[in-house]
């Protein structure tokens, strides 16, 4: 016991260095979390000490919360956002991995310039194609609607890129095993090779979901209507604007509501999201 | 330069196979109809908005007049007497130079300690990577109560004796606390692309390196930061086009004052075309930013590139 103690104390140099890394290690992380915490502590603040330096709150309520939901409809909005990139990264995953499947392991004339069309395509900044698109959605009578949210986002360049770099990786003779047997192409992709690509499947669905729900500038484009207002846009709409009425606590609160099921989806889905992440950086 | 030995690089495994067994030589019809979804979305959302934005640009496209004449280059030539169009790019190039060499530095900095043996590793990278699944527009919100002149930020500050600074009120410091909200926001994302580079480097580099008695520092100068190169370039080019494409943060935190100090390029676009309604005077300005991205990401790949050699 004395000697272990002893050699420890010799050791202090060694001990007192990891000791100041870590500390400093975890300054740095509060560093980075510190808006977050600020965000849950305002939100439970009471009146008199919203604007006060400490982050624990002395008389902790939930009034904002209630004030934030008889203010505006954040139920309709957080529904919103569920149900148009719920569809969005629905038909990414289905129409993607579709085209994935045939630029990966369908032979036809013309494949290889359909792939580097989708390469070029990746490298269009968005900026771009804005106003064009926006003209569009307006001439097909989508502003104020659900379709004008989804339809655009609809296939995924990245989608098809993802899944077509992993079904090349398929072992060819469970394909011709499923083909023996009489199944169809549409039968292999989805009996078959999406069993086998769940973690593709994950990053490239949490990928397309998180990017839309994050989005402000689209839906504030092409949507003025508060019924067909997503989450993001309705909370950083309500915090610009005057609803809120200075009101910090609830504005707090709603922007805690519209980050929560990001942070939520990060967290369960973090492995596969991570290796999208580096996937995205092995590409360029 | 002492340059680190060429060493057989374990081969990433060969792709099980190309795919395509030639049947019966031909084109399978299938092929056409899978890709037939991409073909149509890319007809209707990309290749005609991309024609429509420059037969755009050489109108003068009100959205509400029936009217729309012809205006040859005249949108572009205004765009180049611009002086707001140039305050942008200025306010562009300050928060260029800001956010770039402070992302490298920190996210570097970070994976190469997330790289380490580490306790309690999952909670540090939840928490730089957290910023970067929240929404932009959402988060400059919180920001702008921090970066507020009775903020948070200055409070804490004058408890050390220092401050009021002014964040976002002072012209010549607000497009620089914009640009490090953004270093904060983005640097999980720049993080992980380091992180992946530095897990790519096969350990034994670094193994020759210490048995021929190289420092720390030298393995790092030698092995490490070579071999970073092309993760280095991504993440140059990537944080340049995100500077380019710089909207949420100024639209919800300064609306691009104050005196135009964080007017960006795409939101000066945005108001052109939703505040004023000229969309063919905004459809120019996206030609000529997309130009810029890809000149400037050119000139940088062209101008970073090393050759990477083990």
């Amino acid at each position: 016991m004395h000697e272990a103690l002893s050699r420890r104390l010799e050791d202090w140099p060694a001990l007192a260095r990891r000791a100041l890394f870590y500390g400093l290690l975890l300054a740095a992380a509060l560093t980075f979390l510190f808006p977050f915490l600020y965000m849950v502590s305002t939100s439970v603040k009471g009146p008199r000490e919203l604007y006060s330096m400490n982050l624990i709150p002395r008389e902790p309520t939930l009034d904002h919360y209630r004030a934030l939901f008889t203010q505006i409809p954040i139920g309709r909005a957080l529904f919103n956002s569920a149900l148009v990139y719920g569809l969005q990264t629905a038909s990414v995953l289905v129409l993607s991995s579709i085209v994935g499947y045939a630029l990966a392991r369908l032979r036809f004339f013309g494949r290889e310039f359909v792939f580097n069309v989708i390469l070029l395509t990746m490298m269009i900044p968005g900026q771009l194609l804005l106003i064009p698109l926006y003209l569009l959605i307006v001439r097909f009578g989508w502003t104020d609607s659900y379709q004008g949210l989804i339809v655009p986002g609809m296939v995924s360049a990245f989608g098809i890129f993802m899944f077509r770099q992993h079904f090349l990786t398929i072992p060819q003779e469970l394909i011709d095993a499923a083909r023996v047997d009489g199944a169809s192409d549409l039968t292999i992709l989805f009996r078959i090779i999406w069993p086998l690509s769940i973690p593709v499947l994950i990053t490239v669905g949490v990928f397309t979901f998180m990017g839309g729900w994050n989005d402000f500038l689209w839906p504030a484009i092409v949507n003025r209507d508060i019924a067909f207002q997503t989450l993001t846009q309705m909370v950083t709409l309500y915090g610009i604007g005057g609803q809120a009425g200075g009101q910090l606590g609830a504005i707090m609160a709603s922007t805690l509501v519209a980050v929560m099921p990001m942070i939520v989806l990060y967290l369960v889905f973090q492995r596969y999201y991570l290796q999208g992440v580096a996937s995205t950086g092995v590409k360029g | 330069m002492a340059r680190a030995e060429p060493v057989e690089l374990p081969r990433r495994p060969e792709r099980a196979s190309r795919g395509v067994r030639r049947r019966r030589g031909g084109s399978n019809p299938v092929g056409y109809l899978f890709t037939l979804p991409y073909v149509l979305f890319f007809a209707i959302f990309t290749a005609y908005p991309l024609g429509f934005a420059f037969y755009l640009t050489v109108h003068d496209w009100n959205i509400v007049r029936a009217v729309r004449p012809f205006v040859g280059l005249r949108n572009y030539e205004r765009l180049l007497a611009d002086e707001l169009f140039w305050r942008a790019l200025l306010n562009t190039g300050i928060f260029l130079a800001v956010h770039i060499p402070l992302q490298i530095a920190v996210a570097l900095l970070l994976s190469v300690i997330l790289n380490q043996r580490l306790r309690a590793r999952g909670f540090f990278r939840v928490a730089f990577f957290l910023p970067f699944v929240t929404s932009g527009a959402i988060i400059s919100l919180v920001w702008l109560r921090l970066y507020a002149d009775d903020g948070l930020l200055n409070a804490y500050l004058g408890l050390l004796g220092l401050g009021p600074v002014g964040w976002l009120s002072d012209p010549s410091v607000a497009m620089s606390s914009i640009a490090v909200m953004a270093t904060w926001k983005n640097v999980g994302y720049y993080l992980m692309i380091f992180l992946a580079a530095l897990q790519a480097i096969p350990d034994q580099l670094y193994e020759e390196a210490t048995l021929n008695g190289a420092s720390a520092w030298q393995r790092f100068r030698h092995i490490t930061f070579p071999l970073l190169n092309p993760a280095f370039i991504l993440v140059v080019i990537l944080s340049t086009i995100g500077g380019f494409s710089l909207f949420v943060e100024p639209f919800v935190m300064t609306g691009g004052g104050p005196l135009d100090a964080t007017l960006s390029l795409v939101l000066y676009l945005y108001q052109q075309a939703f505040q004023f309604l000229r969309m063919g005077y905004a459809a120019a300005i996206g030609v000529v930013l997309a130009l810029m991205i890809f000149l400037v990401t050119v000139l940088q790949r062209r101008y970073l590139e090393r050759e990477v050699g083990y």
